[in-house]
């Protein structure tokens, strides 16, 4: 069963074995080039606040419209896309394409169980999925270490604010990926033996897993752990903006905590509800300068309440999140192979 | 497996998709050692009865039984029955080594004697990818890897319907060794009775999941007559004689007739009848009976 599993599979590994060889290269040839970026720029070393905000410039400089800009951006795509498009090209058309061509009936009819040609095939094509996805995730992590440890020096009105907790870097980063391929695959695996049909099953596939990867960090991820709540006096650095009408007013307050996952950041009362006016007299009055009518809100001793990750949560809330689609892609299999057991197929 | 165990054994066997019935209430018996051919019209049911008798299909109703054990319910059944789907499904990007391979490293009885043997006989070549094979190779290569797993039953469904003439005689001839060479009973399905005529000794005539008759082909010849005579009342023809069918015209009747003695009447014309014939007016019963049906439901209406 095994020498069937691979000799099937033969073709679709190599394809997808080049396609991350070609990627290595890319990351390896432009990876020590960053690195080298880094060190140049006085990152390394840098001590004080002044010699630092130099270096980070110099690099920033050096990132901005270079191929490292390109390389990180294809690398991110793919790692997303990677999952999806196993989903769809080794999963979707395990069960499918086999009762399309009528091969199904020749495989079940040898001297294996369904269930056994089943796992095998789950066993070597999730695994080489997750390992490909693995893989590229670690040379991800690997070229994008300057990067990361830069933007945990800068300030971020220098531009260069990343961190591996924002929802979309969160994916590309750690063991998430692993558990997105395993989910991926899984799912084409269940259109596959409930549709039947390979195309339909693949649009299901990539369909479902798209939906699921988009919506999952603002449904489900802060959900994973319950993120801190911290409430500090309002102070006029974290007012970003504001909006007035005749009655109410907005404020738009952003924190300063680069590495960290803000999920939301609203300025409040004293009894803790959102603060939405009415306009101080210096907000109203059109004589008056926007610093005065901040300088007005601040007087009232509004409070700021920001719910965040800490970035100290990043490898906890990666093994959360791996560990939620590895269950649902083993939940997943196990009913695809409990159904293909009630005979329904060929 | 004592003798008397049937290669396949059905009890009220159904099988429904959605609203339809492909098979309903089947009963049947197949005995062991012989080349059996189940007849029957397009949608009899037998593509459905022969999945669910390798296990590729779960009845709906009804128990069906291989060699007295359940379909495909271990893999000691898996290797005791041989399979030949209809179409005779091949990977079309492996080659035919490759098919080989496959049937050595999924079945622990394979005998690759038997396999190589065959292909190198019917002059394929290994190299070949099976997609390039033609329609009398490609059936001839799903034979040869359900016979090298070395079953103890063969069974195919339609496995020649889609061949030319000359495909569907070398294929027929190659069954015909393997059954002789290994000593396997087989178990066929065809709607082509000329066909079955130069293979089986075992006759099994399914119309709309009843069996219409069942026996071995020389009993079955021995014990039917074409009778033709004089036009007649059918109620005055003797007792024992079983009126397949009947035909008239304003002065003549054809009947077929069975009877376990010899037919002799006077006034009547007593003829053997070919296999082809008989089964022609099997299925032509149904048919009549079918109509006749249709005819109960349209003044019900």
């Amino acid at each position: 069963m095994i020498w069937l599993s691979w000799r099937q599979f033969r073709t679709q590994a190599i394809v997808a074995g080049s396609v991350l060889a070609v990627l290595a290269i890319l990351l390896l040839s432009t990876g020590f080039g960053l690195a080298h970026l880094y060190h140049v720029s006085g990152l390394a070393g840098c001590q004080a606040k002044h010699s630092c905000h130099n270096a980070l410039a110099l690099f920033s400089s050096g990132l901005r419209g270079s191929v490292y800009e390109f390389v990180f951006y294809i690398a991110i795509g793919l790692i997303y896309l990677g999952p999806a498009l196993i989903g769809a090209f080794w999963g979707a058309p395990l069960v499918a394409r086999e009762v399309e061509t009528g091969t199904l009936r020749l495989a079940w009819s040898q001297s294996v169980s369904r269930s056994r040609w089943l796992i095998v095939k789950i066993a070597m094509l999730g695994l080489a999925g997750m390992a490909m996805t693995g893989l590229l995730s670690l040379m991800l992590y690997w070229w994008s270490q300057p990067a990361y440890e830069a933007a945990a020096l800068a300030r971020p009105d220098t531009g260069l604010s990343i961190s591996r907790l924002t929802p979309l870097l969160f994916g590309t980063n750690g063991v998430a990926p692993l558990g997105y391929a395993a989910f991926a695959f899984a799912v084409g695996l269940a259109a596959s033996v409930l549709i039947k049909r390979t195309l339909p099953a693949m649009a299901v596939t990539l369909a479902i897993v798209g939906l699921v990867l988009i919506a999952w960090p603002n449904w489900v991820r802060p959900h994973l752990i319950t993120p801190v709540q911290s409430t500090v006096a309002l102070r006029a650095q974290s007012v970003e903006g504001l909006s007035i009408s005749s009655h109410a007013i907005s404020l738009i307050v952003g924190a300063n905590r680069p590495s960290s996952w803000v999920l939301s950041d609203m300025a409040v009362n004293s009894a803790g509800r959102p603060y939405t006016g009415p306009p101080t007299h210096a907000c109203a009055a059109v004589s008056q300068s926007y610093q005065d009518c901040i300088n007005s809100i601040i007087a009232l001793h509004l409070k700021e309440a920001i719910s965040f990750e800490p970035a100290s949560r990043f490898w906890a809330l990666q093994g959360y999140e791996a560990g939620t689609y590895l269950l649902l892609a083993v939940v997943l299999a196990a009913a695809c192979t409990w159904w293909i057991n009630r005979r329904r197929l060929a | 497996m004592t003798p008397e165990t049937p290669v396949l054994k059905t009890t009220g066997l159904g099988k429904r998709y959605r609203t339809r019935w492909a098979l309903r209430d089947c009963t049947l018996s197949v005995p062991g050692g012989h080349v059996t051919g189940l007849v029957g019209p397009n949608g009899a049911g037998k593509t459905t009865l022969l999945n669910m008798a390798v296990g590729l299909l779960a009845p709906t109703e009804g128990t069906v039984q291989v060699l007295g054990g359940e379909p495909a319910g271990s893999q000691a059944q898996l290797a005791r029955v041989g399979f030949v789907a209809q179409d005779t499904p091949t990977y079309a990007g492996l080659s035919v080594a490759d098919h080989l391979k496959l049937g050595q490293h999924m079945n622990p009885g394979w005998d690759a004697a038997i396999a190589e043997d065959r292909i190198s006989r019917l002059d394929l070549d290994p190299k070949q990818k099976a997609g390039k094979l033609s329609g009398g190779q490609r059936a001839q290569l799903a034979l040869t890897l359900a016979i090298a797993k070395r079953p103890e039953v063969l069974i195919l469904d339609e496995p020649i319907a889609s061949l030319d003439p000359l495909a569907r005689r070398e294929f027929l001839q190659t069954l015909m060794e393997v059954t002789a060479e290994h000593g396997l009973s087989v178990v066929m399905s065809s709607h082509l009775v000329s066909d079955l005529e130069r293979i089986c000794d075992y006759l099994i005539v399914l119309v709309s999941s009843r069996v219409r008759v069942a026996g071995e082909v020389e009993t079955l010849l021995a014990t039917h007559y074409q009778v033709t005579g004089p036009r007649c009342d059918p109620a005055q023809l003797p007792a024992d004689w079983q009126i397949i069918s009947a035909s008239h015209t304003d002065r003549q009747s054809t009947l077929l007739v069975r009877s376990d003695t010899p037919v002799v009447e006077p006034g009547f014309t007593v003829d053997q009848i070919g296999l082809e014939d008989l089964v022609l007016s099997y299925l032509s019963q149904a048919n009549s009976t079918a109509a006749r049906g249709q005819k109960e439901l349209e003044t019900q209406r």
